[in-house]
């Protein structure tokens, strides 16, 4: 392959197959930074749930070495495996984009009603998920979705906090490097005046909202 | 800080250091006239016509007095231990970086007087023509470095003895121990009354230098209009009649009798490197707490004062260095470092409410001079831990962080008292030392690449052909790895045998020549022995030599191993004849050593393995010899600006560096090579085990962004804390991107107050060489944890 045979490290591989037993070793060189913060393994993506069967294996696995885990999840995934995971995640990270489905529809391409009712369940049966909200400026940083989704979020009960995102401008570099196309060049990152008046509205509900995170 | 504290401190910093020709022409002035035979009566009779002629200057808005010069950075030099040649001061005058001016009046000193007596006598045209051949050809082929060739052994720091007495109590102490000498038994009893004598007499100069400033401030009120001020030099001249004759009774007192010793240390000897107060916080305390509780101090006052004496601190440039001392340490900072926080000598935390306010001080005044540092124990509070991040993310390098733990635990393997080494600390970059009781000099660098690559080429030096090593065999012959590492190891003792010797009659020269007795009232337990500090008098002797360039070392003998042995892609032969071409022609070759071997610093026991191996060796090699003083040779991992010049004397290396490019510094991983993140780099530094070494010195780059807010402070506290536990002795942080630093070279001007951490302290990144700027922006920079 040529990234074997490149000694510049020019051409890197994105990606290697591993075992549970490698990714472990590799996890448990950080114990002592586990302890000490208090902190452990977030498992995230791309998407982690499109590995059900390894995510699922590698949390039971830091459960068994009382290794603490996050597992960060767009909520685009299947219900039951989803909730079967709830046994051994101790903190999920649940990205909410937009809470109107026809919006969800247009700039995702799929409907949110899974994400919503995902939410929900997960909800009932953890008492540790953190909605994450990314904002992208003239996406979903309208007063009426950010209305809706401090309204949905507060409506759970168990949920408590909210990490608002702003968008920022790191992939630019990397959609180059693959060959993509960046389809939203005219978007910029939010100031920090507009930030904070989201993040204003949102603990209007009651939430602990927090930038970045 | 206030108004007075603004002024002083700009005065500091725009004033230009230039060397002053008084300490030089008053010693010149002593020895011409002194029929005084035996050494130490002779230096105290020295110490005293310095202390008693030389020029008194109280600045205008001062409250802590005293300078080693007669006027601020006017530097003092040493002809009795290295005397400047025309062609130096010329050097000096005119070099870009780490100049002092020298007017033509010192010129003119210098060449009529100065070199005329001094040509032939000091103490490094004695060291070079004491030294065998085969340590000057090792010496030059830049195996090693010789601290002791332009300078003094000092390395010492204070422990709470002077806020407790006063130099006439010294002078009881002395008369006691001068009662108890047996003549009838004790064939030395003449020699420790000598010794004995010689420190009295330093006492006397002291406290005769400390009253002249009390005379010249009582002077300098009668003429001043200013109410204000009259009143401030009243209370200067009181303060100086008082202390440090007899023990400080207020904290103003305790910090200018402090300066007074501190003068007259560094005056005495160009003892380098490090004297400072240590634990000032524990030191101060009694005195800060007093003056809340009887309302003579406020919090702002005593702000104020310790302020002043950071000014001082400041005001005092390293003297004068040339050649390699010049390349090994170059910088005007003479490594006075404060400890904050710590143990206390029964084990408890040493932080207290002053512990805060020098860090506040720290933080207001922004001066590379003194250093600082914060000694972290298991028991020191979070607090106090982040309160040291938050000034560490400001960027500019101070202050680093100790494993106060650590230390006792290093020190105690060393062979001291546990309530010796709680009240030790750390002193110069990482130096650790019991303060108050110990002797622990630094003698030279080691280079660690040179001597692999002269293990490489049998013992012979590639750069100059000469046969320097010994002859450990063609390397194309070795079979397994095993057998080049045993090489190596052999090459090692061979240098170090070497250096050790010349060491040892240096210690000497010293012993005999050139003793302080200033110093040795200060330090236990010389007075009770009667004898020199520069000769076994300090309870514990310790000799140290500084392996640099570990990174490097590692990195390069895990590429062997990997391509020539494992992987079998190159011969030893090729590899070798590569090194020599430095790649010419050869780019893949490199291009693959650089890239595709495990590298140090990434938590891969396949190169760490050798990290490990190469430190027992030189824990094997160095430690526990015996030195002249009664003490052992220990090692410790520092470079200052050292691993410039050694990587300028080394070819190509195996790990896929260019020949003549720096090697790296400390213990750090080489620039670059650490890629999984600081967590990564501590679990790999810390396979070292740190407790057999006498200090080990990290450096950590990270992007200002990743220690934002809260967080970023916690992060960099859980980060340090962990290194802690894995039993790391030190870190320290640079916050600043390449983008800066590349900005600052090009544009010097706009970043004159641009500070960095080098390897041990802070600079000024506009007065270090372009080499060494490049090396600091070519640092792995840590974007996250």
């Amino acid at each position: 392959m040529c990234t074997i045979a490149c000694q510049t490290k020019a051409r890197e591989m994105a990606g290697k197959r591993v075992k549970v037993s490698d990714v472990m070793e590799e996890i448990e060189k950080d114990n002592i930074f586990y302890d000490e913060s208090g902190g452990g393994v977030t498992f995230s993506g791309g998407e982690p749930f499109m590995q059900p069967v390894f995510l699922q294996n590698l949390l039971e696995a830091c459960n068994e070495r009382r290794i603490r885990t996050a597992v960060e999840t767009c909520g685009f995934v299947n219900s039951e495996t989803l909730l079967n995971s709830g046994r051994y995640a101790d903190l999920y990270l649940y990205d909410l984009k937009v809470v109107d489905n026809e919006t969800h529809r247009r700039f995702t391409g799929v409907s949110n009603e899974v994400i919503l009712k995902n939410l929900r369940q997960l909800s009932h049966v953890h008492d540790h998920v953190i909605v994450r909200f990314p904002v992208i400026p003239g996406v979903n940083d309208d007063d009426a979705n950010v209305f809706r989704l401090g309204e949905f979020v507060s409506s759970l009960g168990s949920v408590k906090e909210i990490d608002v995102l702003p968008y920022h401008e790191l992939g630019i570099e990397k959609y180059k490097r693959l060959g993509m196309v960046n389809r939203m060049p005219e978007v910029e990152p939010p100031s920090t005046s507009k930030t904070g008046a989201i993040v204003e509205k949102l603990e209007g509900f009651g939430l602990r909202v927090k930038v970045g995170g | 800080m206030n108004e007075r504290l603004g002024k002083l401190r700009q005065q500091s910093l725009d004033t230009k250091p230039r060397i002053s020709v008084e300490r030089a022409e008053l010693m010149t002035e002593f020895y011409e006239h002194s029929s005084e035979p035996a050494s130490p009566i002779k230096r105290a009779l020295a110490f005293k016509h310095l202390m008693e002629n030389k020029a008194i200057y109280v600045g205008d808005g001062e409250l802590i007095v005293g300078e080693r010069g007669p006027a601020p950075k006017a530097t003092p030099t040493y002809p009795e231990l290295c005397c400047h040649s025309l062609k130096d001061l010329q050097i000096l005058n005119d070099r870009k970086k780490i100049s002092f001016a020298v007017d033509d009046q010192t010129r003119k000193v210098y060449e009529d007087r100065i070199i005329p007596f001094w040509r032939g006598r000091t103490i490094r045209d004695r060291i070079f023509s004491e030294m065998s051949e085969e340590w000057k050809a090792a010496y030059e082929a830049g195996i090693y470095t010789e601290f002791m060739e332009q300078r003094a052994p000092g390395h010492t720091v204070l422990d709470d003895k002077i806020y407790r007495k006063g130099f006439l109590d010294f002078k009881v102490d002395i008369e006691n121990a001068k009662q108890k000498l047996d003549y009838h038994n004790d064939p030395d009893a003449y020699r420790k009354q000598k010794e004995l004598e010689a420190m009295s007499i330093c006492c006397d100069a002291i406290i005769r230098f400390a009253q002249r400033h009390s005379e010249k401030a009582r002077e300098m009120a009668q003429h001043e209009t200013n109410p204000r001020r009259r009143e401030e030099l009243e209370r200067i001249a009181e303060v100086c009649s008082y202390v440090p004759e007899h023990a400080p009774r207020d904290f103003w007192e305790a910090l200018q009798a402090y300066w007074f010793v501190h003068l007259g240390v560094i005056t005495e000897l160009n003892t380098w490197d490090s004297f400072c107060p240590g634990h000032l916080d524990q030191h101060l305390f009694p005195f800060y707490k007093r003056g809340l509780e009887d309302r003579t101090l406020t919090r702002d006052k005593a702000k104020e004062l310790l302020e002043c004496l950071w000014v001082k601190f400041n005001n005092q440039p390293a003297p004068p260095k040339v050649g390699v001392t010049a390349e090994e340490s170059a910088t005007y900072t003479d490594f006075a470092n404060i400890n904050i926080g710590g143990l206390r000598q029964d084990g408890s935390d040493g932080v207290n409410e002053l512990s805060y306010l020098i860090l506040d001080v720290i933080d207001e005044m922004r001066l590379v001079q003194p250093s600082s540092n914060i000694q972290l124990s298991k028991k020191s509070p979070d607090r106090f831990l982040k309160r040291a991040c938050e000034i560490i993310r400001e960027g500019w390098g101070q202050p680093s962080i100790f494993n106060a733990d650590l230390i006792v635990e290093e020190l105690v393997h060393q062979g001291k008292a546990v309530e010796d080494a709680r009240s030790g600390g750390i002193s110069g970059c990482v130096e650790t030392g019991c303060f108050g009781k110990e002797a622990y000099i630094l003698t030279g660098y080691l280079n660690l690449p040179k001597i692999l690559e002269i293990t490489l080429n049998n013992g012979v030096d590639p750069r100059t052909g000469k046969k320097i090593g010994s002859t450990t065999g063609d390397p194309a012959g070795f079979k397994p790895f095993d057998e080049l590492f045993d090489a190596f190891t052999k090459q090692l003792k061979h240098f170090v045998d070497i250096k050790v010797r010349g060491s040892n009659i240096i210690e000497r020269l010293f012993a005999e020549q050139m003793p302080a007795p200033f110093l040795s009232t200060l330090i236990d337990d010389c007075i009770v022995k009667g004898r020199d500090y520069n000769d076994g008098g300090p309870r514990y002797n310790t000799t140290y030599i500084m392996p640099v360039g570990i990174g490097t070392l590692t990195d390069s003998l895990a590429a062997i191993k990997r391509h020539v042995f494992d992987e079998k892609r190159l011969s030893m032969e090729q590899l070798l004849k590569t090194l020599e071409k430095n790649f010419e022609g050869h780019e893949l070759i490199r291009q693959m050593l650089w890239n595709k071997t495990p590298k140090y610093g990434n938590d891969d026991d396949y190169a760490d393995e050798w990290l490990k191996a190469a430190f027992d060796s030189l824990y094997r090699v160095i430690s526990g010899r015996k030195n002249t003083k009664g003490g052992f040779y220990a090692v410790n991992y520092l470079s200052t600006t050292c691993h410039i010049y050694f990587g300028s004397v080394v070819g190509a290396t195996p790990d896929g560096r260019h020949a003549y490019e720096p090697v790296s510094e400390g213990v750090s991983p080489v620039q670059g090579a650490d890629t999984h993140g600081p967590t990564a780099v501590i679990k790999s530094v810390a396979k070292m085990d740190q407790v057999r070494a006498g200090g080990t010195l990290l450096n950590q780059k990270f992007s200002p962004s990743l220690l934002e807010g809260e967080l970023g402070i916690d992060n960099l506290a859980h980060l340090v804390r962990s290194y802690f536990k894995l039993d790391g002795h030190h870190v320290q942080m640079n916050v600043v991107t390449a983008e800066t630093l590349r900005a600052a070279q090009a544009n010097p001007e706009k970043y004159r107050d641009l500070i960095v951490r080098v390897a041990g302290y802070s600079d000024y990144f506009c007065d270090l060489g372009k080499t060494l700027q490049d090396e600091i922006i070519a640092r792995t920079e840590h974007k996250s944890f």
